[in-house]
């Protein structure tokens, strides 16, 4: 079944089964890697992407219910080759991951967090990331990671003081 | 956390994986994709134990995009049994079941097409006949003379049954004026990374190769492959450089890996096994310890323990593998960190119809550990003394270090009472109670929980030789080798794959701090398994003392080299010659001198101006033995076992609703003594990690099976892991004690965190519920069970 999806502002026509979920399209039809199978019925929020910025388990949704939404996967949040988002980069200063897996997911729910909350308070950034399981880490440095990525990002929206 | 004995080594530096991982950028085993790739489902068993009659292909075969369903005669015709680490040769192991069905759950066929999809619809098409056979589940069932053996051949379910005597036991027990005896039980459950195992091979039958890539934490895992398939190992390339999703010890996928590389062979085209989650859940073999503990000790007036026997009954599941040796690790540190003088220990392992166990996160020691520490509370109950005081009557001594316990293993250092001390200055202890009673004042079950862990690190795999007397392994080796190019870059490899333990980030930062050089520019690369020299993986909290050693010891090496052709090259004598960051100078005439650049065009293109009998270019390379050498057990079993013991000390406090059941963690305060530590940011995630892993194995996770032998928990619906919402933030006091034994003093901290957590967390639950007058001797304690138990005594109150 031909279906066109917009990824990172770019179209893509794919021909899928219809029962093809939208993780195994990215996954295996358009090599959208980023994106990871966990339990593959929508506990662990490995498979998390956005869709017109809100973030969803990309393996309870059919590829072709995905038509005509804005999908953003974690290959769309880096601004170029070699570099990182503000959230990415407090990521790695806070070292809010270990082994990788469930990070572009944690990335993704905290990118749309931040869009929605820019000053979120410790339980705001539980409750926002309590849908994405992350063995690794006992989540400590990834509440450190969004807490800093959101001051950096309301100190480089503020207008330089007056001198 | 800046060292000044170090540039490099134990500052706050970034970890250079994260890099990758946080833009997706990860190279997953299921991220490979092969053209021609042909992919698999598995036909499971559903029924605990029974009898293959007939298995009927013809429907999946029948279906398109389908090509082969193979099952387990055809397998076993073609390969070897799969290793098994205790002598039970009756008990063999094979990846698809023959003949017999050993648990639910159990793979018997493997459909291969050209997607997943349609291999998962092929494998529901395929018909099987079973004639249902007895079956036990539980391990004291199992341990009797008249049940069902898993393995009629082995003529019983007891695949280890030994007891060891370190000291005079009973000359002890009968000197001491109390008593104390326990049974407890740590429940099943595993690490359950959130990756499932996942394996792509190819064969190539001109070049007679199998690549494979695979989502692997597995010692000698090449070995196994080409064993299994009957082909030399030089017929097996590894390649190391695949991410893997987690691992914390389950990732072993020797099965899968015979089965996907029989295929590839068979059919001619890369195979690819990704596990869905019931899969792993029900047949990827990961399950962990599922222990009985019956613990006596005797003791004096003051609380201290003279004695201790112990027997730990485990219930490996169907099929031994490695899993028996969990009973052995705890050897290594059997009295944990406490003075007790002599030890009785009987290690049972027996098989049942459950899923089988695998490797888990301390191997075995902190369901160990938990039985420990929940005896330090009982006998201070007994003598009506604060726990923490028991402890500290029992803690080994500072200045009797190195210390050895009776089972032969010497602890390397410690100061278990300044890390202590040093929690409680972080937060008075009195503080901690007045919380609690506080807690406890507005209507909630409150309590304090207590545990101390030691985290064995770096060791031979003694456990081996222990508990397999035809196993006489005495080392556990890892590698590095460092290279120069003629541009001057470095780079230094890693033998094995990683499940973000951050070993990149470890040899960099190593091959920096001796070379005197940015660890930023020292690249980090893992060969393939046939251009590799030894790893064992990153197994038992080994990679910081063995692979950061290697590195070491290689780094100085490739340092002495560089040192002789500046001596040679200027004329001086070898001693005056000096390195630092890269150049050499002349210790007399610090003018004279060569850099860096230098040094490497002469090792690179100026054989006439290399000191004679030198080999031209710059490499070198080292294979490093465990730092404290390698012996066999002793007939009555002692061993050094570990060369490295980091310490924890862990206090909770734990609020319950006592209507719901609920626990709620108020404060989490460990105190953490690794040695000196290379990666402040990993060691700090590491102990993080552990405990958040802990609290899902004291309150939440079990592999849960019904009485007919069926999982229950299988999916993440049922079997919980821990959310943010149930890991606090928690409270990390340092404390270094350096191990004398490894280059800087490191010792591991991949699994204190987990050693210590269950048992503190259970401590705590117990003194919530002493006013109640309930004390729960077992993991998990989940949250339904604990609501029931709370109301059943608030009933029996109102009762009076």
């Amino acid at each position: 079944m031909r279906t066109e999806l917009t990824i990172n502002g770019k179209a893509h026509a794919v021909d899928v089964e219809p029962r093809t979920t939208l993780l195994d399209c990215l996954r295996d039809h358009l090599g959208l890697t980023g994106a990871h199978a966990g339990c593959e019925h929508g506990v662990c929020g490995a498979c998390t992407v956005l869709l017109d910025g809100v973030a969803v388990r990309s393996c309870l949704m059919f590829a072709v219910q995905a038509d005509g939404y804005a999908i953003t996967t974690i290959e769309g949040l880096s601004p170029g080759p070699g570099e990182l988002s503000p959230l990415q980069d407090a990521f790695c200063e806070t070292h809010g991951l270990q082994c990788g897996y469930c990070t572009p997911a944690m990335i993704l729910t905290a990118h749309a967090l931040l869009a929605d909350k820019p000053e979120p308070t410790r339980d705001d950034i539980v409750e926002a990331i309590s849908g994405n399981i992350c063995r690794c880490t006992g989540y400590v440095q990834i509440v450190e990671a969004i807490t800093l990525a959101a001051e950096r990002l309301r100190g480089a929206n503020r207008p330089p003081e007056p001198q | 956390m800046s060292d000044r004995r170090f540039h490099f080594v134990s500052t706050d530096r970034r970890v250079r994986e994260d890099r990758r991982f946080v833009v997706g950028h990860g190279r997953f085993a299921a991220d490979i994709a092969l053209p021609g790739t042909r992919h698999i489902a598995i036909v499971t068993c559903p029924h605990p134990a029974a009898r293959i009659v007939a298995i009927d292909k013809g429907a999946a075969l029948a279906m398109p995009g389908v090509h082969y369903v193979l099952d387990g005669r055809e397998l076993a015709a073609a390969t070897a049994p799969l290793m098994a680490g205790l002598d039970t040769p009756n008990v063999p192991r094979r990846p698809l079941a023959v003949d017999v069905a050993r648990y639910s759950g159990e793979w018997v066929g493997a459909v291969v097409a050209d997607t997943r999809a349609l291999a998962e619809d092929a494998a529901e098409a395929v018909e099987i006949e079973y004639e249902l056979q007895p079956f036990v589940l539980d391990a004291e069932e199992a341990l009797a003379p008249a049940s069902p053996p898993v393995h009629a051949d082995h003529g019983s379910n007891v695949l280890l049954d030994r007891t060891f005597m370190w000291g005079e036991v009973e000359r002890d027990f009968a000197q001491a004026p109390h008593r104390q005896s326990l049974r407890v039980k740590w429940g099943r459950s595993s690490t359950v990374p959130v990756e499932t195992f996942a394996v792509v091979v190819s064969w190539d039958a001109w070049r007679e190769i199998l690549d494979v890539w695979a989502s692997i934490q597995m010692p000698k895992f090449p070995d196994q492959i080409a064993a299994a398939l009957r082909v030399p190992g030089s017929a097996v390339r590894v390649h190391h450089d695949v991410d893997v999703g987690g691992s914390y010890g389950v990732k072993r996928g020797i099965k899968h890996t015979v089965v996907a590389g029989y295929l590839s062979r068979r059919l001619g085209c890369p195979i690819r096994i990704v596990e869905d989650r019931l899969e792993n859940m029900r047949g990827g073999d990961a399950h962990g310890p599922e222990r009985l503990f019956d613990v006596e000790v005797a003791f004096d007036d003051a609380g201290v323990i003279r004695s201790m026997k112990m027997r730990a009954l485990d219930n490996v599941g169907a099929y031994a593998g490695r899993s028996p040796f969990q009973l052995g690790k705890p050897v290594g540190a059997i009295v944990g960190p406490y003075r007790i003088g002599s030890v009785q220990y009987r290690a049972i392992a027996v098989t049942s119809n459950k899923t089988v166990q695998e490797a888990v996160r301390a191997f075995g020691q902190s369901p160990t550990n938990y039985a420990i520490e929940r005896m330090m509370d009982e006998v201070a109950k007994r003598l009506g003394l604060d726990r923490l005081e028991v402890r500290r009557r029992n803690l080994i001594r500072r200045q009797e270090f190195p210390y050895t316990i009776p089972s032969g293993s010497t602890y390397d250092s410690g100061d278990y009472h300044a890390v202590i001390d040093k929690v409680l200055a972080h937060t008075a202890y009195a503080d901690l109670i007045a919380a609690r009673d506080r807690l406890r004042a507005s209507g909630r079950l409150a309590g304090l929980g207590i545990a101390a862990c030691l985290e064995p690190s770096g060791g031979n795999s003694s456990f081996e030789p222990l508990l397999n007397p035809k196993n006489t392994t005495t080392t556990w080796m890892d590698s590095c080798r460092i290279s120069v190019d003629l541009s001057g870059a470095v780079t230094a490899t890693i033998h094995t794959t990683s499940s973000g333990q951050g070993h990149e980030t470890l040899v960099g930062t190593v091959v920096g701090e001796v070379l005197g050089l940015d660890p930023d520019r020292i690249r980090v690369v893992r060969p393939d398994s046939l251009e590799s020299l030894p790893s064992n993986s990153p197994v038992g909290s080994r990679m910081a003392i063995m692979l950061g050693g290697a590195a070491f010891h290689a780094a100085h090496k490739l340092k002495a080299k560089l040192t002789a052709i500046a001596a040679h090259d200027l004329g001086i004598a070898p001693e005056r010659a000096t390195y630092r960051h890269g150049d050499v100078y002349d210790a007399d005439n610090p003018e004279r001198r060569l850099a860096w650049q230098e040094l490497v065009t002469i090792a690179h293109r100026h054989f006439h101006r290399l000191p004679p009998g030198f080999e031209p270019g710059l490499a070198a390379a080292h294979i490093m033995q465990v730092p404290t050498g390698g012996t066999l057990p002793t007939s009555d079993g002692r061993v050094q076992m570990y060369p490295c013991y980091s310490f924890e000390f862990h206090l909770v406090l734990l609020a319950i609703d006592p209507d719901l059941g609920k626990p709620e963690i108020k404060r989490y305060l460990v105190g953490h003594d690794c040695g000196t530590v290379i990666n402040p940011k990993i060691v700090r995630g590491m102990t993080l990690g552990g405990i958040a892993h802990g609290i899902g194995a004291a309150l939440y996770e079990e592999f849960a099976y019904d009485d007919q032998g069926q999982l229950i928990t299988q999916t993440f619906m049922d079997y919980l892991l821990p959310s943010s919402h149930e890991v606090p933030p928690i409270e990390i006091i340092h404390h270094e004690t350096p191990s004398p034994h490894t280059v800087f003093g490191q010792k591991g901290s991949g699994e204190s965190g987990y050693l210590g957590a269950p048992a503190a967390i259970a401590s705590a639950v117990n003194d919530a519920l002493a006013p109640l007058g309930i004390t729960i001797n077992q993991t998990p304690i989940k949250l339904a069970w604990l609501g029931d138990l709370i109301a059943a005594a608030r009933q029996d109150k109102e009762n009076g």
